[in-house]
This record gives structure tokens, sequence and C-alpha cells, in this order.
């Protein structure tokens, strides 16, 4: 058992964690939390005002907060549904036998190690780009007339790069929980007589459940704050087309320079994030002892 | 043991297998074919540009007009000393945590993690006036203290999970024989630890390298780290195809590699330790 001794000690190697990651937490989160409640705006550098709800109402009641909701849960979903689906046909692919397992798995989990910047603009010039991108290259090699994607469909666009970047983390992490299924229970089930679809069905996937659960939750905090993507290929265009409620705030606070406006979508965004959280939290929390 | 598997059958499998492997790495092949082009070659179809010239010279001139190595540079300090940075404040704090267990150290934990799922965003107009109001702007130590912070939380807990197998008599039986908590650490739980240490530094250098929100917002050209070098080239003007592939492939290439090694404790590290 512990002693009352190294308690002391095991408190005092603690504090200075707890202490930083608490100040980060807390005082950055009470000044947005004040500066929703005020007419600030770096341009007009009069005495600040007492705003009350009005930065709330404005940011809510704005057309653009609707678009980039609805923007933000279209990126998620959309990127969610591609790489758990596309992550599972992958993982199981990648579970079979074959030769150059270890190549074929670096190759295929390569595209999570690019840092954002890169990954979106070689979407966009390399490949996207309707002059010279690759795609185009195809589509005239095949006689068809080059695709614009970022301006025809830009928000497909985004997923696309997006899921590019988190296909590859979904299929590892399911690839690792098939590696510990237990293959002698597959055994048993086939030579029951149980069919490959059924052995998916009834062995397979409730094996992986806890594992995609995972991959969801984890991608989801990652993707409610996709930045970079839209910053160096749409700027949140064409119009507000790709515009996410992260880089409305953005656009809000450094770009329109309203600190109060920026401030309370920043609240917003913090309370919806929150709401995820919330499950994962509960998720993480009760695997934490397995 | 393994079942059989027919010849075609794994022949179809490694088929498929490396078709996918390839689509998924075609893009970054692509970079790394057209780094080794001119700019003119680099915008004629690809037939053309892989039968034209290859040479090394796009490299060159992406070190000498764009002073590459200056982003580079930032960016090992930036990822590095973050990480250093993290490691010496979340060392003794996972320790603790780990071999003197109280009544509130799962809460603990789970509060950590809470502050890692805050929205950047949530925290970006306070952060940037102070940073402004402090002089931290375009600085590398504001940058580092910001990535220390966001990723010590994941820090804490990697090495929490990893702290939590090693057996916890072993210290028990040194500390019966005499053995002071520092000299617990330094003799017997360090080396034991050192390889979940690595690891843990492994991610997270990966992670700093590839954050692409802070660095954007507070850094523009003396700090400016890859990311935001490589986000230099979205202007109209920048577009230069064949610079780019090289930039962006000296920009990957370490990461790349660091990260091929690192594929176990990356789904450890990114799942903060529930799939392993």
């Amino acid at each position: 058992m512990a002693t009352q001794h190294s308690r002391i000690a095991a408190r005092f190697m603690i504090a200075p964690a707890v202490l930083l990651l608490f100040i980060w937490m807390i005082v950055p989160l009470a000044m947005t939390l004040y500066f929703s409640f005020l007419n600030y705006n770096l341009l007009s550098p009069g005495a600040l005002t007492w705003a009350g709800f009005d930065n709330y109402y404005y940011f809510l009641t704005d057309r653009a907060f609707f678009t980039a909701l609805a923007n933000t849960l279209i990126l998620v979903v959309g990127v969610l549904i591609i790489t758990v689906l596309g992550g599972i046909a992958l993982a199981l692919l990648l579970d079979q036998p074959m030769w150059g397992q270890g190549i074929v798995r670096v190759l295929m989990i390569s595209p999570f190690f690019v840092m954002p910047t890169v990954s979106a603009l070689v979407w966009k010039n390399m490949l996207m780009n309707p002059v010279n991108g690759m795609f185009a290259h195809i589509a005239r090699g095949l006689g068809l007339q080059p695709y614009d994607f970022l301006a025809q469909a830009p928000l497909v666009s985004i997923i696309a790069m997006v899921a590019w970047q988190w296909l590859p983390f979904a299929t590892l992490i399911l690839l690792t929980a098939l590696q510990s299924l237990d293959s002698e229970q597959q055994e048993a089930a086939e030579m029951d007589g149980a069919s490959r679809t059924s052995r998916f069905i009834y062995l397979t996937l409730p094996h992986l459940t806890r594992s995609i659960t995972v991959v969801i939750l984890i991608q989801t905090i990652f993707l409610l704050s996709v930045f970079a993507e839209i910053f160096v290929t749409t700027n949140g265009g064409p119009g507000i087309a790709t515009t996410t409620i992260t880089y409305l705030v953005y656009v809000q606070s450094l770009l329109n320079y309203d600190v109060g406006g920026g401030a309370a979508g920043g609240i917003v965004a913090v309370i919806l994030a929150n709401i995820v959280a919330f499950f994962a939290m509960r998720m993480i929390g009760k695997n934490l002892d397995a | 043991m393994a079942r059989k598997v027919t010849q075609s059958a794994k022949t179809l499998n490694t088929g498929l297998a490396w078709a996918m492997g390839l689509l998924m790495f075609f893009p970054i092949l692509w970079i790394i074919l057209m780094s080794f082009h001119s700019e003119a070659d680099s915008i004629t179809t690809p037939f053309e540009m892989l039968t034209s010239r290859w040479s090394l010279d796009t490299y060159a001139e992406v070190q000498n007009q764009n002073n590459y190595g200056k982003y580079f540079f930032n960016s090992v300090v930036i990822s590095v000393g973050s990480t250093l940075l993290a490691l010496l404040i979340a060392i003794p704090a996972a320790w603790a945590m780990a071999f003197v267990p109280g009544k509130r150290t799962k809460d603990l934990l789970m509060w950590m993690l809470s502050t890692k799922m805050m929205p950047a965003v949530g925290v970006l107009v306070p952060m940037y006036l102070i940073f402004r109001d402090y002089g931290l702007l375009d600085t590398r130590i504001g940058l580092v203290g910001v990535m220390t912070l966001i990723n010590l939380p994941i820090v804490v807990w990697m090495l929490y999970t990893y702290f939590k197998e090693i057996p916890g008599e072993i210290l028990e039986a040194a500390r019966m024989d005499g053995a002071t908590v520092g000299s617990e650490i330094l003799y017997i739980l360090t080396p034991m630890a050192v390889p979940g240490i690595a690891s843990t530094m492994l991610l997270n250098v990966i992670l700093a390298w590839n954050e692409a929100f802070w660095t954007l917002q507070l850094t523009s050209s003396d700090a400016a780290p890859l990311t935001q070098f490589i986000a230099s080239f979205s202007a109209p003007q920048g577009l230069f195809y064949a610079k780019l592939s090289a930039a962006s492939t000296m920009a990957i290439a370490p990461i790349l590699i660091l990260g091929w090694f690192s594929q176990k404790q990356l789904v450890r590290g990114l799942t903060f330790g529930a799939v392993k």
C-alpha cells in the first residue's frame, strides 16, 4: 500500500500538470465567455460596452450560422460514413493472408501522416484542378469533360480530402481489433457450418463494435475542428458553401475583427463539442479499467 | 493455427489489397514523382512529365528561393520542444497516478482528457489577444507553449497506460530495500518505462508536426513551421506545382517515416488506450 509519504509526493508530482491544464482550460474560456457579452471590435477601440445576449442573438440568427451548422454536420457525418464503412472493408481485406502485407499496410496508413495543408493543396492542385489535375487528365483520356470539383461540388470535395486522411486511421484501428479476434471461435463456427456472412454478422461485427465506437467518437472530436483543409482550398467558399462553425468563428473574429461576435460563436462551438464529448467521455471512461 | 487458404484466394487478396494500398498512396507518390521535374514539365500530361528530364533542381530552388530550411527548423523546434516540455511535466504526473492511485485518479484522468475536447475556436479570440498583447505572436516560444498544453493530456494518458503495465511489486521491493522516490524513478522506473516514453514522444512529435490550427493562426513568418509554409502556396500566384511538390515531399517525409515505425503506438495513443 502507498504510504502517507508517497501520497504527499504524488500530489506534488501531479500538481504541475493539473495546474497548467486548469489554467489553460479556465482562463481563455472565461475570457471568451466575458468577451461574448461585450461590444468589442478591434477596429473601433472605444470603450467596451455591455452587449448582453446581442452577440449570441446575431450569431445564432445569422443565416450563415445555419449553413455552417449544416455544413459541419454534413462534413462530419459524410467523413464518418466513408471512413467507418471503408475502414471495415479495408481492415477485413488486410486481415486476409497475402504477400507483402506489411508494405500494403504502410502504403495504406501513409495519408494519415501527411500534414493537413499538404494534403489539401495536393488534392486541390494535383488531383482536382480542372486543367492540370490528375482527374482532369483521366477525364480527357476517357473523352469526358473535366469537372471543376472545388467549384461545382465544394463540400463533397472537402469531404473526400478529409476522408482520405482519416480512412487510414479507421482502417488501422479496426485492423488492430480484428487481429485480436479469437480465431478458434471462428473455426468452431465454420465447422458448425456457419456461412461467411453469418460469421461476419454474429462474430466479427460484435467484436468490432467497441472499436467502431472509438473510431466514431475520436474522429468526431477532430472532424468538428477541421480548419486547414478549408483554409487553404476554398476559404469557406464559394460563397459560404464550405464554411463550417470553426471557420465561421475564425472569419468573424480574425477577419471581421468582431471579438464579441467571434467569442459568442466560440462558446456555441464549445457547447456543440461538449454534447459530443459527453458521450465520448462516458464511453472511454467505461473502458478505462479494461 | 492459421486456416488453409487456397493459392488463388491468396493471389486475389494480394492483388486487391495492393491495388487499394497503391490507390491510397497515389497522391503522395505523385508529388514525390513530380518533385523531380521542372516547373514547366510538371503541368504537362502525366505521361510527358514522367518522361521529361529528372533532376533535383526544384529542391535546390525551394531552399534557395523560399528559405525552406528556416521553416523546417521551426517545425523541429516547435514539435520536439513542445514534446520534451510535455514529457517533463507529464512523466511525474503519470508516475504518481499509475503507482499511487487515489480515489480521484480516474476522475482526474477523465478531466484531463476533457480539456482535449474543447474546440480550439472556443479559445481562439482570447489566445490571439493574449499572444498579441504579450508579444508572443509569431514567436517559437509562444507556439511551443501552446503545443505543450494541447498535447499534455494525450502525453499523460499514454504514459499512464504504459506505466500501469509495469508491475508495482518491483517498486515496492525497491522501496523496502530503502530506495528513495528519486532513485526509484531513476534506476527502476526509467529503464522499464523507456519504450513507453519513446512511443509517447514519437506520437507527440507527429501530432505537433502536423498541427495546423494554432500554427496557422499564431505564426506568419519568423516562427512559421512547415504547415504555414505550405499554406503559403495556396495563393494563386504561388501555384508552382513542382515547387509545391518538392516542399511537400520534404515536409512530410520525416513524419511519414516516423509514422511507419509507430503504427502500434499510434493506435494506442490516439484511442487513449481503449484499443491496443
